[in-house]
């Protein structure tokens, strides 16, 4: 069964085949097994033929490696990395559409500078900011920017990648996870 | 050589062991249609596209082999549906190949143009949408490889009518399909049998329990000296009926929510499972949070993503069931496990003697008696199909199966409606089989144009109507647990006689005990499809039963009748 309400996020990076379909079948997956996606990107690898998502989900450890062997059920699903509890470097980006004036323009800058955030639009009622970082890094400038009148926003999710010199296989000898019983607790 | 892309679905077929195909045509088939008369294959019209689908996977069922089903775009496509999920539920490898639209059609609302990869995404093992006629070829063979390997279930192909008739060249090959993404890690991992075996030998009160895994796995034998080894008594889930001799001593029979009480309570008191090829479905768990408190777990099961689903186990083995006991066997201590065969013994008590014989024959027809004098008449080797219902749990509990695949039922999904079309299919598999389907009067309306495919195709199966005049199993939960309140459950039926008769088959009547024998035996001497109509109590109720979500042993077992009375039908 599927844990829901679960406060732990789990980062999943999964290759899947570049095949039309396939961001249907995993999105069906976890609505269908009731698992809650956070957030999902998909883009190319360096791979032909390959795409890499990254999934963030609210589940448990136990619901985690669940997943990842349904994950494996698929056909198109290539390789799935469990990167939660590894050394990993995540990103978010963040365009923000600021209303200012000529009062806060100024204020407004020095914020995006404090958070190396760029600015990207400028004119005489608002500004864009792009900013880049961790999900409580956008979060927290989002939370500054607020006070200002916030137009719209909008995030891409997160993408991430383990660190090292290292990548997972891509076409590991055997495609398919076991929930150990020792992420069980009993 | 060039082909075209029907010529390649045929040959293809061909190549992979197909003979007959269950289907019905339409415009987006129609070139496939067209090519197959010039291909050994025998096509059996069924009356509906469910009915395809459920012959396919009666068919698939009864052969262990992959059965196919065809249907056109559209409605053809989603009629499919049913059956489709069905055959997923229960693991069944079936292939279902669709026609669509044009591929330049596709997405603008053409004329019986249907999504059906779409709809069909969450209930197919697999499913694809092929638009040129080069793919139709290696497309296919993927089909057929996945839905037979691993944990088998339904593939659908949904082809597009352009390329049906396309051009290209293309031969057959034999060369291993290869899917980067489809490669399932079946090694028995050494340290895991080894902690099993220590579980098992340390055993007192082990339990195992038989699944459907065992039938697909072709475990039976291995499983067979496993138990007279250990000594360790079987129980068995509806799917896994047949895997194991109901004759056999170590054979306690099915476990769940129409299980015999002393199994269920054999479960819940044993120190240790073994499940092997089955789910721990909640029909055969019951309440979770109680279930089987004092043991612990080994699960078997080919798919990884079972293991710690629904049970926590203590280990969980991931691979093929009869390698797995191969490993397992010459591993695991002899055992004598006498006390607990013999406190189960006890449990089992009066309500053991399934020998319905020596009950009055009060002028009431009871299912039991039916379903148990028809074991009887057809020394237990017939093939049965059921259909979903009432009727279906007394056939589990009263026909004794020796024999895997020989008991085809819908477990899973629980569709009504599977009985006709699915023994269709079964008797196709096994022609020389005696093939009985066994349906409730509700059921058996759902399908029951089936029985011109019977008449067209020149078969002969028996069917037999528990007709009790009611949605038997629902107007028995609303006895249970609705004051009575029989809400859209009484049936006003058809006179099923002359229903079989106006399709130029034979209909047969039984409202006594007295009579069975009689119709059992000239069902079986009359040629062609012969349906009996077996009047039955209309008010009887299958028990033992677990509430859904009870506690395993919490059974509400039959009020005790006043001794030789009609009230007690076992
Ligand atoms: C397609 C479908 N619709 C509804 C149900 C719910 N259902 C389960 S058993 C049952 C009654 C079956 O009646 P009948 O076929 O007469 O068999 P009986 O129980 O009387 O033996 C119903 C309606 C179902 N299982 N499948
Ligand atoms: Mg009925």
């Amino acid at each position: 069964m599927a844990e829901k309400n679960v406060n732990e996020k789990q980062t999943f990076v999964v290759y899947v085949e570049d095949k039309p379909g396939v961001l249907n079948r995993v999105a069906s997956l976890f609505r269908r097994r009731a698992f809650n996606i956070e957030s999902l990107t998909v883009g190319h690898t360096e791979r032909p033929g390959v795409s890499r998502m990254t999934i963030v989900v609210n589940a448990d450890d136990m619901t985690a490696r669940r997943i990842e062997a349904n994950l494996y059920k698929l056909v198109n699903v290539l390789r799935v990395e469990n990167v939660t509890h590894e050394p990993t470097v995540v990103r978010d980006l963040a365009l923000v559409k600021v209303r200012v004036g000529s009062d806060t323009r100024a204020q407004v800058l020095q914020i995006a500078d404090v958070f190396r955030a760029r600015v990207v639009d400028f004119n005489n009622d608002s500004v864009i900011v792009e900013v880049t970082g961790t999900e409580s890094k956008v979060e927290s400038l989002i939370d500054v920017l607020r006070p200002y009148g916030i137009i719209e926003m909008v995030r891409t999710g997160i993408v991430a990648m383990g660190r090292g010199p290292d990548a997972p296989a891509i076409s590991p000898e055997f495609v398919s996870a076991r929930v150990p019983e020792e992420a069980v607790a009993r | 050589m060039k082909r075209t892309g029907a010529q390649i679905i045929w040959e293809v077929l061909t190549r992979e062991g197909v003979e007959i195909v269950f289907g019905y045509p339409g415009g987006a088939i129609l070139p496939t249609y067209d090519a197959m008369l010039d291909y050994p294959v025998r096509h059996v019209l069924t009356r509906h596209e469910q009915g395809a689908a459920h012959a396919a996977d009666g068919y698939a069922r009864a052969s262990g082999k992959v059965g196919v089903a065809m249907a056109t775009s559209g409605p053809g496509a989603t009629n499919l549906v049913t059956g489709i999920a069905t055959a997923m539920m229960d693991s069944s490898p079936i292939v279902c190949i669709t026609g669509q639209v044009a591929s330049g059609a596709i997405g603008s609302d053409a004329f019986q143009e249907t999504d059906v990869t779409g709809i069909t995404l969450p209930i197919t093992k697999h499913n694809y949408l092929v638009t040129r006629t080069e793919d139709i070829g290696p497309t296919l063979r993927e089909a057929f490889y996945i839905a037979r390997s691993g944990r088998p279930g339904p593939v659908l192909v949904d082809i597009a009518k352009d390329a049906q008739q396309g051009t290209v060249d293309w031969e057959w090959d034999d060369t291993p399909v290869s899917l980067p993404g489809y490669r399932p890690d079946l090694r028995v991992l050494p340290d895991e049998i080894k902690r099993a075996v220590e579980l098992i030998n340390a055993a007192e009160r082990p339990v195992i329990l038989a699944g459907h895994g065992v039938i697909m796995s072709g475990a039976m034998s291995v499983l067979r000296e496993f138990v007279e080894k250990t000594q360790i008594p079987v129980a068995v889930t509806l799917l896994g009926i047949g895997g194991f001799p109901a004759s056999h001593p170590l054979n306690l029979g099915m476990m769940g929510m129409h299980g015999e009480a002393w199994v269920n309570t054999a479960i819940q008191e044993a120190d240790l499972l073994l499940a092997f090829g089955m789910r721990f479905d909640d029909r055969v768990t019951g309440n979770l949070k109680t279930y089987a408190p004092y043991a612990r777990k080994i699960h078997v099961d080919i798919d990884p993503s079972e293991i710690n689903k629904n049970v926590r186990v203590d280990v969980g083995i991931v691979g093929d069931l009869r390698e797995t006991l191969e490993t397992l066997l010459p591993a695991v201590e002899a055992g004598d496990r006498k006390a607990w065969l013999e406190y189960i013994d006890e449990l089992k008590g009066d309500s053991a003697v399934r020998d319905i014989q020596r009950l009055p024959d009060s002028g009431h027809l009871y299912t039991a008696h039916v379903i148990n004098d028809l074991w009887h008449y057809t020394n237990g080797e017939a093939l049965v199909v059921t259909d979903v219902g009432q009727h279906q749990m007394w056939e589990a509990q009263y026909y004794r199966h020796d024999k895997p695949r020989t008991l085809i039922t819908s477990g899973g999904l629980g569709t009504m409606g599977f009985g006709l079309p699915a023994a269709i299919g079964a008797k196709f598999a096994r022609p020389d089989a005696e093939v009985w389907a066994i349906v409730g009067d509700g059921g058996f309306q759902m399908t029951a144009s089936e029985l011109s495919t019977c008449a067209q195709e020149g078969i002969k199966i028996n069917i037999a109507v528990i007709n009790n005049n009611f949605l038997g199993m629902v107007r028995q939960w609303q006895e249970f647990f609705y004051k009575r309140r029989y809400a859209a459950t009484p049936m006003h039926n058809p006179d099923f006689i002359k229903l079989a008769e106006a399709h130029g088959l034979t209909g047969l009547r039984c409202t006594s005990r007295g009579e069975i024998e009689k119709v059992v035996r000239q069902a079986q001497e009359t040629e062609g499809t012969v349906l009996i109509e077996f009047q039955v109590e209309r008010e009887d109720a299958v028990y033992p039963m677990v509430p859904a979500g009870a506690d395993l042993h919490a059974m509400i077992r039959r009020p005790q009748p006043r001794a030789g009375t009609a009230d007690d039908p076992a």
